[in-house]
């Protein structure tokens, strides 16, 4: 095959854009979305709260904060990890403010997403860039 | 894998009606992702801490599902808004079918 | 603090990308560590001894960002005091042919206190040095009847946090007359010398470069007085040996092993650089 100039820029452009979105990752965000809300509407906004710092001096320990009051659950997402899911969640009945808080692996700079299944059982969504910095020092 | 798993919880002394506790609890685990591998490169298995619950007299407080995306030695904080004294129960589930227990009693005011 | 030059950028060192870059927020931060209402003393002046190669003493924790200074604040959020919890458990523990536990002679580990802060140490009698992994295997093989404990493993960092924790607060105090003398004369050669293919000291970076970068790492004044450290990189404790043979090892050079004698002279030469410092045993380091 004689591939002309354009069509040649044309196909390395592509895969140049094939490589920076890897399709198998935004596939399980969207699954793992759908496994927690059953496929109900997600909105922007208001009622859930993600606290996660600007800049990660480590990647390997992030602490991260989650608060969406009424909540029943709240799923947070690293859609940038090569498998997404972090943790879910569920607030017994012995709740108090429903909130929580962990520390995560981040492989790179990345959104983190919480999702909150609200008391009215309507879905919210928020997020958070994290940027993860690589250390100079290996060992 | 389980050698050495040591959990670590903080309760405070009492609880006051209408005031929540902040309940705090780590445990020492490798949370080895599965995504690693070895010198000779093959994978290392995954072996995770994959849920934690903490329980009050018999009643849930939160039912956690961890992935392999939480730090080694996981930490997990919360609330829990109670109306009696009585003892919280915290539950982790190993990969390997392992379950660790920790307790703590707590006065009411 | 004053604004500090760069002095020392070898041009072999930035072709390889080991340049060291000032910063808008490289100085350490002004901060007090209070543990659980307790201050813990992290500047200090410089010791004598130092002949001003440092204008003053520095922790570590002044050098890291707001989360993970924050987690050293508090006991729980520490990561790194489980360890002390397990420490306590090896402790208590029976093992060798004498039937004995740490505990059958030392009753509870605070009588440990005050330990770390003067440690390493030249033993008179012995002429061994003696640091607090050397003190747990002497008395492993010497008096219990067990096997030494791996130095870099994880029960005898278990055991460092114990002990260290005991010592939290005292300040940093290690001697450098009597018979600390020539091995801190040995200490200090090494620290000076310049090793691997990147040809560098522990000096070009932790003297004349802290508080600047080198890539995203903020540089400390590599003192000692905070280990072991729970490092959020391996999620896990570092002795202050492990970390020397990972600072030797990234100037691409053959390291020293811990427990060689280099090591040990340049553990009780480093420690005598923070005298002043308190112990934090054990602090939380990215």
């Amino acid at each position: 095959m004689i591939l002309s100039r354009r069509e040649a820029l044309v196909l390395a452009l592509g895969s140049v854009a094939a490589a920076a979105i890897p399709m198998a990752a935004l596939a399980s965000v969207d699954d793992a979305v759908a496994a927690f809300t059953g496929g109900a509407a997600v909105t922007d906004g208001a009622g859930v709260t993600l606290t996660a710092p600007e800049i990660a001096e480590n990647g390997n320990t992030v602490p991260v904060s989650v608060d969406a009051p009424g909540a029943s659950a709240i799923l947070i997402l690293a859609a940038g990890n090569p498998t997404p899911a972090v943790a879910t969640f569920n607030f017994g009945e012995l709740a108090g403010a429903h909130m929580a808080s962990t520390r995560i692996r981040l492989s790179k700079t990345q959104d983190v997403v919480a999702i909150a299944k609200l008391a009215d059982g309507t879905f919210v969504r928020t997020s958070s860039e994290v940027k993860v910095t690589i250390g100079g020092c290996g060992g | 894998m389980a050698n050495d798993v040591k959990p670590r919880v903080k309760v405070p002394k009492s609880a006051k009606a209408g005031e929540a506790v902040v309940l705090k609890t780590l445990i020492s685990h490798p949370m080895e992702s599965g995504q690693r591998k070895d010198k000779d490169g093959a994978l290392i298995p995954r072996s995770i801490i994959n849920r934690f619950t903490c329980d009050f007299n018999g009643k849930n407080v939160i039912d956690v599902t961890l992935e392999p995306a939480i730090s080694t030695n996981p930490y997990i904080e919360f609330e829990a808004m109670i109306g009696e004294a009585g003892e919280f129960k915290f539950t982790w589930y190993d990969d390997d079918g392992s379950v660790y227990e920790d307790s703590k009693p707590i006065e009411f005011a | 603090m004053k604004q500090r030059k760069i002095t020392t950028a070898l041009a072999a060192t930035a072709m390889l990308g080991f340049a060291f870059t000032g910063a808008a927020f490289a100085e350490p931060v002004d901060d007090a560590l209070v543990i659980d209402g307790t201050e813990i003393t992290i500047r200090a002046p410089a010791p004598a001894h130092l002949n001003g190669a440092l204008p003053d003493l520095v922790s570590g924790w002044a050098f890291r960002d707001t989360e993970t200074r924050a987690m050293q604040m508090d006991d729980f959020d520490n990561p790194g005091m489980i360890f002390v919890d397990r420490g306590l458990d090896t402790w208590n523990a029976v093992d060798g042919t004498e039937g004995k536990s740490c505990a059958s002679c030392h009753e509870g580990p605070e009588s440990m206190a005050g330990l770390r802060a003067v440690t390493p140490r030249v033993d008179e009698k012995t002429g061994k040095v003696m640091n607090i992994e050397a003190y747990v295997n002497d008395c492993r093989t010497t008096r219990m009847g067990a096997e030494a404990l791996n130095l870099r493993g994880a029960q005898m960092t278990d055991m460092l946090a114990l002990i260290s924790h005991q010592s939290r607060g005292q300040l940093m105090n290690v001697a450098i007359d009597g018979a600390n003398a020539p091995i801190y004369e040995q200490g200090k050669e090494i620290y000076y010398t310049r090793y691997g293919q990147l040809e560098m000291s522990c000096a070009n970076c932790h003297e004349d470069n802290y508080g600047n970068y080198i890539r995203s790492d903020h540089l400390s004044q590599g003192q000692t007085n905070g280990f072991p450290v729970y490092r959020l990189k391996d999620a896990g404790l570092v002795s202050p040996q492990s970390r020397f043979v990972g600072c030797v090892r990234d100037t691409r050079a053959e390291t020293f092993k811990a427990g060689s004698d280099e090591f040990n002279a340049l553990e009780l030469y480093v420690a005598s650089r923070g005298n002043g410092l308190a112990v934090e045993g054990v602090s939380v380091r990215h």
